[in-house]
């Protein structure tokens, strides 16, 4: 009798797992097809004009969360990024962008956006919002931001997700990459993103 | 600083919760007019203990407060422990069955209710979920299984493994506390040995306490999710962790230990008890 219940809990563990592991081991990154939203968004794009992400259908999608201050994380990872992109090939790299979206817009105006993503290379395009929209987004990947105290000179850390969420052409949610992964998993990543999209 | 609305507001409006706490709401207060009414009021510590209970594990899942338990380990860490522990202690604690009861419009679907729950559908799961054993396995299984981090990053990037994750500590917190506050006496209802019982809660929160010791010593971050999703605020990943640690061993362990007192203390009044057990038996038609 007794064995039957651990059998009967053993498997019912097993189902549970198998059914919210969806690892796929053709990704470097973690496999989040139907476990996170599709791309949507209303934002400020570094021109500054109001978009959403109809403006940037049709292409891989490689969206990262930070705000140009950062002293490691965002520049490190859109580093990475770029480089990983230019390990693509050539005919291969218009067809992928990242999407860098501010979570700290006090700050970062589009123009400073806009001379900040152009550094790392064509693919990359700044965007930010108002709280609400930002707020909105970041709920809707279940993220979050916030703000630390300023110093006396008015510097403050953001704390944000360190998280590339990459989506197909349409949209779709597909992998979520972690900033600290090794360039290769990048390019690995993004080239399977591209033969979906 | 966030408005009062925000902060009682939830931050992800869930059904569920509207459904459970609305009804439990409903069907107390109710139950407390009945039974007032009818010359049989309940204790007031009793009511009291239902209504903290219930506002507790309330708040927090669906108000401000869920958000931060969704972008801090730590504040994750308090969440599972008031659903787990305090919350489903004080509910249980208030014996809530008779009010509930009693607050149930009288009819042919409450009849069917009863009928049903006296069933073998449901009575032969149950017993088989608060056989000791499994029982305590459960209670210290869950809190494993979801602090596994694969699967604690799962749940915190999926809404519906999220809610799983909420839904399955308060209900297995409740089955559990039941076994162990069940006020019935063992010798006439059957129900389980006072001795038992603070044995089960040694069992079930021993190995709580070793992984709380664990995550708080542990060098590295065990939990990626919180920096990949963001955190509410800046705070150092370790220290997130280390509090986190702390609030998995430590008010488990003194929650522990305190109903094992109050369970000592059953053990040693057996009598007093028994009336309390006649009364809830006359209740339950036995």
């Amino acid at each position: 009798m007794r064995n039957i219940k651990r059998l009967a809990l053993s498997a019912a563990l097993t189902l549970l797992l198998s059914g919210c592991g969806g690892s796929d081991a053709a990704w470097k990154g973690s496999n989040i097809e139907g476990v996170m939203p599709d791309l949507e968004f209303e934002l400020i794009s570094d021109a500054g004009e109001a978009v959403t992400e109809q403006a940037y259908a049709g292409k891989a999608s490689l969206v990262f969360f930070g705000y140009m201050n950062c002293p490691d994380i965002c520049p490190g990872t859109l580093q990475g990024l770029s480089s990983a992109i230019e390990a693509l090939p050539v005919a291969e790299q218009d067809d992928v962008q990242v999407l860098f979206i501010s979570v700290d817009p006090d700050r970062d105006t589009p123009e400073k956006l806009n001379a900040y993503t152009g550094f790392f290379g064509p693919q990359f395009t700044g965007l930010t919002g108002t709280q609400a929209q930002l707020s909105d987004l970041v709920k809707r990947m279940r993220a979050t931001y916030g703000y630390g105290e300023a110093d006396a000179k008015g510097n403050y850390a953001v704390s944000h997700s360190s998280a590339i969420y990459g989506f197909d052409g349409q949209g779709n949610a597909q992998v979520l990459m972690k900033s600290n992964q090794p360039i290769s998993d990048f390019t690995d990543d993004i080239e399977q993103l591209l033969e979906r999209s | 600083m966030p408005d009062l609305l925000t902060i009682l507001l939830p931050y992800e409006f869930s059904w569920i919760a509207v459904l459970f706490f609305g009804s439990t709401s409903l069907l107390y207060a109710r139950g407390q007019r009945v039974l007032a009414r009818s010359g049989d009021p309940l204790p007031v510590w009793r009511s009291v203990l239902f209504w903290l209970g219930l506002s507790l594990a309330y708040a927090v899942m669906h108000t401000r407060f869920d958000y931060y338990a969704q972008f801090m380990f730590f504040i994750h860490r308090i969440q599972h422990l008031a659903l787990h522990h305090v919350a489903a202690i004080l509910l249980m604690g208030s014996n809530p069955w008779k009010a509930l009861a009693a607050g149930f419009p009288e009819g042919a679907v409450k009849s069917a209710i009863a009928r049903a729950l006296q069933s073998g559908w449901v009575q032969w799961p149950y017993r088989v979920i608060q056989f000791p054993p499994l029982a305590a396995f459960l209670f210290a299984g869950l809190i494993f299984f979801w602090l596994t981090p694969d699967i604690h990053f799962r749940a915190m990037l999926s809404q519906p493994l999220y809610l799983l994750m909420n839904w399955s500590m308060f209900i297995d917190g409740l089955l559990f506390w039941w076994l162990i506050l069940d006020p019935r006496s063992p010798v006439k209802s059957g129900t389980l040995g006072f001795g038992k019982r603070i044995l089960l809660i040694w069992v079930a929160t021993v190995p709580q306490l070793a992984l709380g010791a664990y995550i708080v010593g542990a060098p590295d971050i065990l939990f990626d999710i919180y920096e990949i999703c963001g955190r509410a605020w800046p705070i150092a990943p370790i220290d997130d962790q280390v509090l986190g640690g702390l609030f998995t061993w430590i008010p488990p362990a003194m929650m522990g230990v305190l109903i094992m007192v109050v369970v000592l203390r059953r053990l040693l009044h057996q009598s007093a008890s028994d009336d309390e057990q006649r009364r809830t038996e006359q209740f339950m038609g036995k």
